[in-house]
């Protein structure tokens, strides 16, 4: 759930747009926008407080298993107000779970995902460690 | 009493509209989009978001642009657009050790474990106009280090915990929800995580002036910046229906920590305390200014000798908001005919009087003055 919170919007929508059968999804939660309130920490380790919100959708679907028949449920709380994204993000997780073709689909996409993810983090922390400075003090009046 | 005044609905219409045309500016002039402002104003869109109280980098920019650049006016307009959507959970405590830093510098220690880096910092720049940016032109990439090891960035605080020389900031096990002024309005005495609060969503201006008050002597608190650390960090929000808590996406947020002195009371040997500021994006002068302010706030807390305003939770934190401080101020632009016409009355009344009585103490003295001549 967290690579695909972490997901480009697009990138959700090729994958549902590339399966051969859509299954049936049912909104048991069809997409709403509201507010998280943000805690943070005294000092970042001490008592909790409100720092402040953030925007998020979640949706919740269900679909039943291609083999069982059994319904699963997919959901999604996503930072920010998109739902569409909200409600992909919500079907490829109940997809995820169906027994026939849930791993092999997860095995597909989830390195894919990260590896998108990873990519973007490490050109921040490869741009980031070259502003790394060594401080040195002097001893004036010697 | 209150008396409506109406009429002026024309004037106001045009009024509006005249202020469309204007933040359009000239039409010669390519319209400004909400992407270029959220990619291109970030440190705008960030100090909106912090101080409107609402993580959202599009709907700043929308605020900032809206607002014609005034900030404070976005800040409101974040703020009652907040107001327009459901509480749908509360996040788990977010965890800044685990940053993913993109900058971090200490002023008290030059080589603390992960290092110090720079990131995108005003800081070193010789604030002297850079008349290339004024021609549009291309952009040379910043330069990588591609080798450098992920170290672990603990916090500078743990550092002086582990001698016991500075207070720790530990979690209560059983932990209860923190206060939210959003929901119940500001009481005083407010305990420490409702000043933080209150502070995060404060006025930057304004709690700039009160933390500089307090470094020239208006209750002193001796700060050093410990550490400074701006970066992304994973939000979680626990969902019901899976029964744990989940990512929901990564943030923007800097934190300060500010280590100051304490002489010690009847309980507490001498050691450090620590001043906290944390908010949304990167907004450093507000964290700075926030961790002093929530230090100087703790003189109750610590036993010092509150003399002055940076120390009066009251003071400090009930001026703090400028969505209520500028709604005051600003009301008076509205009509008070009515109120005005009662205090002039008022005052003509006082004047006839004073005018009366002055009249009546010269006959007095004419009387008298008559009376010794004779």
């Amino acid at each position: 759930m967290t690579q695909l919170a972490h997901a480009a919007p697009d990138v959700l929508s090729d994958f549902l747009t590339q399966l051969d059968t859509v299954p049936d999804f049912q909104f048991l939660k069809t997409p709403e926008t509201g507010l998280a309130m943000v805690r943070g920490r005294t000092g970042g380790s001490g008592a909790p407080f409100n720092l402040g919100e953030v925007s998020m959708t979640r949706c919740v679907v269900s679909m039943p298993d291609s083999l069982t028949g059994k319904q699963i449920d997919g959901v999604a709380y996503i930072a920010g107000r998109d739902r569409s994204r909200t409600e992909n993000a919500a079907k490829l997780d109940a997809l995820f779970q169906d027994s026939a073709f849930g791993d092999e689909l997860r095995t597909k996409i989830l390195p894919r995902l990260s590896a998108a993810n990873d990519d973007r983090k490490r050109e921040k922390a490869a741009k980031t460690a070259a502003t790394k400075v060594e401080f040195f003090t002097m001893e004036r009046g010697s | 009493m209150y008396v409506a005044v109406k009429g002026g609905e024309r004037a106001i219409e045009n009024a509006h509209a005249l202020l469309a045309e204007t933040r359009r500016g000239n039409l010669d002039v390519p319209d400004l989009t909400i992407d270029q402002i959220r990619e291109q104003m970030p440190l705008a869109v960030d100090r909106v978001m912090t101080e409107g109280s609402l993580y959202d980098r599009d709907l700043a920019a929308l605020a900032i642009k809206q607002a014609c650049g005034d900030l404070v006016e976005a800040i409101f307009l974040l703020r009652a657009y907040r107001t327009t959507l459901p509480r749908l959970a509360e996040t788990q405590p977010i965890d800044t050790g685990a940053m993913a830093i993109r900058r971090r510098i200490s002023a008290t220690y030059k080589d603390l474990p992960g290092g110090q880096v720079l990131g995108p910092t005003f800081d070193y720049t010789h604030r002297l106009l850079d008349f290339a940016l004024a021609a549009e032109g291309g952009l040379e990439a910043a330069p990588r280090n591609p080798d450098a090891e992920a170290e672990a960035t603990p916090r500078v605080a743990n550092l002086l915990a582990s001698e016991d020389l500075i207070e720790t900031e530990d979690r209560d096990p059983e932990e209860q929800a923190p206060p939210d002024l959003t929901r119940d309005p500001l009481e005083f005495p407010a305990e420490r995580a409702l000043r933080l609060q209150a502070l995060a969503r404060g006025d930057e201006g304004y709690l700039l002036a009160l933390g500089y008050s307090t470094q020239r002597g208006y209750g002193r608190t001796h700060p050093f910046a410990g550490e400074i650390r701006m970066g992304e960090v994973e939000v979680e929000v626990f969902v019901k229906e899976l029964g744990f808590a989940v990512s929901i996406g990564e943030i923007t947020v800097t934190e300060c920590e500010m280590v100051n002195q304490f002489a010690g009371s009847k309980t507490k040997p001498p050691q450090f305390t620590r001043g906290y500021g944390l908010t949304f994006g990167f907004c450093e002068r507000k964290a700075m200014a926030m961790a002093l302010v929530d230090r100087s706030l703790r003189a109750r807390e610590l036993g010092e000798e509150i003399t002055a305003p940076a120390q009066d939770e009251e003071f400090a934190l009930a001026h703090a908001d400028n969505v209520e401080a500028s709604g005051f101020v600003q009301h008076l632009k509205l009509p008070h005919y009515v109120d005005f016409q009662s205090e002039l009355e008022l005052v003509r009344k006082m004047r006839e009087e004073i005018e009366a009585r002055r009249w009546a103490d010269e006959q007095q003295e004419d009387e008298v003055n008559h009376v010794a001549a004779e």
